[in-house]
């Protein structure tokens, strides 16, 4: 955090300051750790087994909440007959199905309505859970993630000690968690945890996501993301989906808050359709292209290399550094018809066609590269105005100062102008497919000498207003099924209450109290923190002084407190929903979790997991050994992409790459480096791409502090100055000691300061649930001196000695057999629906 | 009102947002781009251009407190120490480098004519002349912002207030208070480096002192700095009687000649 | 100084009159020393603006003259980072001020191995007619077992974590209504 997030860090060091305890635990000792309390290096990609063994740890010397759990969660569930855990069977759930390699995903459902309250009962979620992790002992700790089990009893201590009614802890992560083939499973053990301490609802507690990009949580929230549409409703599948009923049957859940879905949808279509969108034709829902699968990131740069992509447009990002497995992303943008690429400096990825380890090894001329190719400058965040959404769900207003530079232009008055050029190309059109273009709502005020959109209109659009007389709601809750309101995300519905821009409010800090409620707005409803009714008792009470933030008042009879209460404001502690009730009614007083069709926190995720319904530990794709835990070696649905240009080291234990590889970001870059490596004061701090290495590493392989150093994957070889460190140590695993190389990953073929990426060693491989790509836990050889490029392995080659092709051994005798949810160019159009 | 910066390494994160920020604010070229292999010090040292530097010290030692095996990483913001007895201001011959309304030393680059005695006359080596125009630079410690009651950039920009800016009075206070309670945690490495003229003769004290975690010599600071011109009256002295008694010598010795061709 | 009279300017009596002796303080001070203001204090207007880094959300003030930014500095008033920025939060007036912003749009034509250089507009009708011409050609309306697609996977995009909310919100509705569903950014990496 420390590193990334250099001044969120300075309230934890307030909290220091003030008695808190810091515990880092990464693979490396960082700027974090340097002032942390503990520090525990652990091999990367092993969090699963770190975060069960503090499962085990909380439920073996009763160090849970217990009336936060038994309330607050689903651990007194009983889970159906026939469930069988990875305890079972071996690293696998029940539900496996064995020739589609993936899960049933109804084989982990609960009895509808049983409970112990006792939490007794063997088919309990709590009972079902401590014998899950009952093997995440200490030891096997020590044996899996090479945490040694003194450190990490003191690290479960500090933490079952700072939890509780009167304490809380919080969690914070980033993408060491994320960029793994489990990731999404990781923070779900990490919710189990915090849920068991009643960590979460709580000031102090929670699980806080660090994220990288200025509004990356406003990307997902307003998602550029295949899957989904504003506010996390669901993108059609093409299969099921078929009509707005049938979509409604299908996404939009029963029960609890989301059974308000359907408002939000007919509310989005009419903000996009306005008029043309009617209950008669199901509010234009046919209009919305469908999904078949997987259309993510690596799926379309799989397409773009077989040509069933033409055109792309990369927008602020620069994919040939940033993505993983370079060849790969260069490869589809090779065989692009054209590209379009929108930034503020000349980066890597607009001149792929110039410069790449291609042509530096001669496969590739320029001249046989067909792409067309549009750069475009970019307006900074200086000469635009907007909003960007913080990692904390805050939005913040940008003014603007001035107007951008030469033909440089916001993305806005891109894609808007853009959007009018296709509009009046179309005009005309009697082609039913255009409609959906045509009948798009693109009247949006221009303002300035570059007709500019305006940004505040499209606020009001995204916040919702009543069609009648065009005023903005003040919420999500004026939102109407029946075509009467517009809005373009729901959850963003109120940062344009009472016509103002609540996203441009700055009320000074020092005027205001902790929470500071009038900076900004956060969504939902300007809540500072998610679930907040769990900081009160069942009887609505604060569980302590200390630690209240919201609480029911029986004078007034409605919630009250700092925070804005993340519950139905007037719904009394004492309510329980009437039997057959629908939607939100079925929300009683004591289900904090609303947005869960329970309202409970899930320890079992009876669904919405692809690989089961409790993470579990299983290695990388590769790994340096087997898995310690079951026979089962990796994740069973993980996505991967088979292909020539995409080898894979063995499982385990590959001698030709015997290394433990992580790679990660420094303070002084940012990402792909668009926006670092051009900076002569950034670039100067950190002015080459290098290797950190322990000292044990640099003496066995020959390294000098300071020289060139190869490292080798079957993708690629690239070369970096050695770091010779004693912040890099070797992990004791098992019996065996194994070296890790550290790899910043910021730099490219361009800028003021150049270096070899990364991510040319990375391989296509996705988590299933989110198909995210894995960075953190490779394997890798690493040699002295450089390797002239001719003699680097291609992805598909074997220059190199003791790089191969991929090799797919058996992994373990219960590693099912199967497609392991490959996606292929050949099955893009496939039915995983 | 003295002003000056306390500057707490025991909170420092190293992030080098002290080395921006002045760079910003001062206008200042990077200083070459070049990998040292030092940790993730690639700015090597103070310079002309360079008037914070953050340094990584990587030390098979624990640190107090932490629970992180024999290691421990020390970061630490350099900069200027504007000295009570400024070597540099007392070499300088050209009333380029002043003391100011605000008790620190600043060069006047308009005056400077970059002869380079303020080089030698610093006993940290600070001021230091830039290549492209032959001037001597150096932290002003923001003097153009404290005219309007600015804090400097560094101090501003600092996320952790390891830079600390105010009045000298107060800083003393606050980082006597602060080691006390770094040693009452346990911490008893922790002390206060050129906090005042006790604690530093030969500078008479820093009016940008700091809290250190180990040996001076590991954050690359002279462990008992004095400043050259400290000796000057002492020198001039000593040079007085040597040149009268050579005087004495000779006189005697023409005298004696004299008695002697007399004689 | 020049409109004093010429005894009072006179050195040594500048020095006892400020109790100078050395001539190390105020009497040497420099006319540009003695006119030495911030910057930003001379500014026209002070823009509240966040940083473009990471998602801290770190308030930046932007200070403008002549419609030119002259210096951005962390906002005191923010809850969030109470006026501090980190290196790169630092290095954003480098950012948006610095050369290597590229300010002309580029052209590459099919195999040529230089850019060059169109005007704004036209690029962007090209562009316009581009998209037309991929999506008319692969447009699918149906799949093969006859529910609806109403879609063309011939075009992909990536970015929006960079980007405005306003911004992210266009783009998803614009390429929602033209059928692209391969919308996809950093949030997915």
């Amino acid at each position: 955090m420390a590193e990334n997030h250099p001044v969120g860090f300075q309230w934890v060091m307030k909290a220091k300051e003030r008695g808190a305890k810091i515990i880092h635990v990464d693979p490396r000792f960082t700027r974090t750790s340097a002032v942390a309390d503990i520090h525990a290096a652990i091999r990367p990609g092993t969090d699963i087994a770190f975060l069960g063994g503090l499962i085990r740890f909380i439920l073996e010397n009763g160090r849970h909440f217990p009336e936060y759990v038994l309330n607050y969660t689903n651990a007194a569930m009983i889970v159906n007959d026939g469930f069988q855990d990875t305890e079972d069977l071996d690293g696998l759930f029940s539900g496996w199905d064995k020739d589609k390699a993936e899960y049933n995903l109804d084989a982990w459902k609960l009895a509808s309505g049983g409970r112990d309250l006792t939490l007794q009962d063997p088919k309990c979620v709590f009972q079902i859970l401590k014998r899950h992790y009952q093997r995440y002992t200490p030891e096997m700790v020590y044996e899996v993630c090479g945490i040694p089990p003194e450190k990490f009893l003191l690290i479960a201590e500090t933490l079952c000690a700072n939890s509780g009614r009167e304490r809380t802890s919080a969690f914070c992560y980033a993408v060491g968690w994320t960029h793994h083939l489990t990731g999404a499973q990781i923070i779900r053990a990490a919710s189990i945890v915090q849920t068991l301490l009643g960590n979460i609802g709580r000031p102090g507690g929670g699980i806080l996501a660090l994220r990288g990009h200025a509004s990356i949580q406003g990307s997902t929230d307003i998602p550029t993301l295949f899957n989904l549409f504003p506010g996390y409703l669901a993108m059609p599948r093409a299969k099921q989906d078929t009509d707005f009923e049938a979509y409604c049957k299908n996404e939009i859940g029963e029960t609890g808050w989301w059974g308000e879905g359907k408002k939000y949808l007919v509310s989005m279509l009419k903000a996009w359709y306005g008029e043309k969108a009617t209950a008669e034709n199901g509010w234009a829902f046919d209009y919305i292209p469908r999904l078949t699968g997987d259309h993510s990131h690596m799926t379309s740069v799989v397409n773009m290399i077989d040509r069933t992509v033409k055109g792309y447009f990369v927008v602020g990002e620069n994919p040939t550094v940033g993505s993983p497995h370079g060849a790969m992303q260069r490869e589809g943008l090779r065989n692009l018809e054209w590209l379009v690429v929108r930034d503020l400096a000349m980066i890597e990825t607009a001149e792929f066609w110039k410069v790449s380890p291609e042509h530096a090894r001669g496969e590739v001329r320029t001249a046989d590269i067909a792409t067309e190719v549009f750069f475009f400058p970019a307006a900074a965040h200086t000469e635009k105005e907007g909003s960007f959404t913080n990692t904390q769900r805050l939005l913040q207003w940008r003014h603007k100062a001035i107007e951008p530079p030469g033909d440089a232009r916001s993305e806005l008055h891109f894609f808007f102008h853009l959007g009018k050029r296709l509009r009046e190309l179309y005009a005309g059109s009697t082609d039913p497919k255009d409609r959906a273009l045509l009948d798009l709502t693109w009247d949006y005020p221009t303002e300035g000498r570059y007709e500019d959109p305006s940004a505040e209109a499209v606020l009001k659009e995204i916040n919702g207003f009543t069609i009648a007389d065009g005023r903005a709601v003040k919420g999500f809750t004026d939102l109407k099924e029946d075509g009467s309101t517009a809005c373009g995300c729901w959850i963003y519905s109120g940062v344009y209450a009472h016509s103002e821009n609540q996203a441009a409010r700055r009320k000074p800090a020092s005027q205001q109290d902790w929470v500071a409620a009038e900076w900004g707005w956060a969504w939902p409803t300007n809540r500072r923190i998610l679930y907040n009714r769990a900081s009160a008792d069942p009887e609505g009470k604060p569980w302590s002084e200390r630690k209240k933030v919201v609480w029911w008042d029986e004078d007034k009879l409605k919630w009250t407190g700092f925070d804005v209460p993340d519950f139905i404001e007037t719904l009394p502690p004492s309510h329980r929903p009437a039997p057959g009730a629908k939607g939100k009614e079925t929300i009683s007083g004591i289900d904090p979790f609303i947005m869960q069709p329970d309202g409970k926190a899930w320890l079992f995720s009876p669904k919405g997991m692809l690989e089961g319904p409790l993470p579990v530990h299983y290695e990388a794709l590769e790994s340096v050994v087997r898995n310690a835990l079951y026979g089962q070696q990796c994740n069973p649905v993980r996505i991967d992409y088979d292909r020539a240009q995409n080898p894979m080291h063995r499982p385990y234990d590959d001698q030709r790459f015997p290394y433990l590889l992580t790679t990660y970001r420094l303070t002084e870059h940012h990402t792909a480096g668009g926006m670092s490596r051009w900076l002569s004061w950034l670039s100067e701090l950190q002015p080459e791409m290098f290797c950190e290495v322990s000292v044990d590493l640099a003496a066995e392989k020959g390294l000098r502090n300071g020289d060139w150093a190869t490292i080798v994957t079957a993708r690629a070889a690239i070369e970096a100055r050695v770091l010779v460190t004693e912040r890099i140590v070797p992990l004791r695993i098992g019996k065996r000691t194994f070296q890790q190389i550290g790899l910043p990953y910021h730099w490219g073929s361009s800028g003021l300061v150049r270096g070899d990426s990364a991510n040319e060693l990375s391989a296509l491989a996705a988590d299933p649930n989110v198909s995210i790509m894995n960075s953190k836990a490779h394997t890798a050889n690493i040699e002295p001196g450089r390797v002239a490029w001719r003699l680097r392995p291609k992805p598909n080659g074997n220059r190199l000695p003791g790089v191969g092709l991929r090799d797919l051994p058996s992994v373990g005798q219960n590693r099912p057999e199967g497609k392991h949810h490959v996606i292929t160019s050949r099955d893009k159009q496939g039915d995983q629906t | 009102m003295p002003k000056g910066f306390f500057t707490d390494t025991s909170i420092c994160i190293g992030c080098k947002a002290c080395e921006v920020a002045c760079k910003q604010w001062n206008q200042l070229p990077e200083d070459g781009f070049f990998f040292s292999g030092m940790s993730y010090d690639n700015t090597m040292q103070l310079d002309a251009s360079t008037w914070r530097h953050v340094s990584f010290i990587e030390r098979p030692v624990a640190l107090s407190g932490q629970d992180a095996g024999a290691f421990s990483w020390l970061m630490s913001s350099d900069v200027c120490k504007h000295c009570q007895r400024a070597g540099c201001l007392e070499n300088c011959p050209t009333g380029a480098i002043i003391r100011t309304e605000f008790d620190t030393v600043y060069v006047q680059p308009d005056i400077c004519n970059g002869c380079g005695y303020c080089v030698v006359g610093c006993p940290f080596g600070v001021i230091n002349r830039r290549e492209e125009d032959g001037r001597a630079w150096k932290c002003t410690l923001c003097y153009d912002r404290l005219t309007d009651g600015m804090t400097p950039a560094c101090a501003k920009a600092c996320p952790t207030a390891s830079i600390q800016f105010g009045e000298l009075e107060d800083l003393h206070r606050d980082a006597h208070a602060r080691v006390e309670r770094l040693q009452a945690a346990g911490v008893k490495e922790a002390y206060l480096y050129g906090v005042d003229k006790d604690n530093q003769p030969g500078t008479e004290g820093l009016n940008a002192f700091f809290l250190l975690l180990d040996q001076p010599e590991v954050y690359n600071l002279p462990p008992d700095p004095v400043v050259p011109t400290k000796k000057a009256a002492e020198s001039w002295r000593a040079m007085f009687y040597t040149a009268l008694g050579a005087a004495a010598v000779a006189m005697a010795a023409v005298i004696a000649t004299r008695g002697e061709r007399a004689r | 100084m020049i409109d004093k009279p010429f005894l009072s300017t006179w050195p040594l009596l500048n020095q006892i009159r400020n109790r100078d002796l050395l001539a190390l303080g105020h009497t040497a001070k420099s006319g540009r020393t003695q006119q030495l203001q911030p910057r930003t204090k001379t500014a026209d207007r002070v823009v509240k603006s966040i940083c473009p880094y990471c998602a801290v959300g770190c308030g930046q003030n932007v200070y403008v003259k002549n419609d030119r930014i002259i210096d951005i500095e962390g906002d005191p008033d923010s809850p969030i980072s109470a006026g501090r920025l980190c290196p790169k939060g630092s290095a954003s007036f480098q950012l948006v001020t610095g050369n290597q912003r590229a300010q002309k749009v580029l052209y590459r034509r099919p195999h040529a191995t230089e850019w060059e250089t169109i005007p704004l507009d036209r690029a962007m009708d090209m562009v316009a007619d581009r998209v037309k011409a991929a999506r008319d050609a692969n447009w699918q309306d149906k799949h093969e077992e006859g529910h609806p697609l109403h879609r063309t996977l011939s075009m992909a995009h990536l970015g929006g974590a960079t980007l405005d909310n306003e911004e992210n919100y266009l783009i998803k509705k614009l390429f929602c209504g033209l059928g692209i569903v391969q919308v996809e950014n950093q949030a997915r990496i």
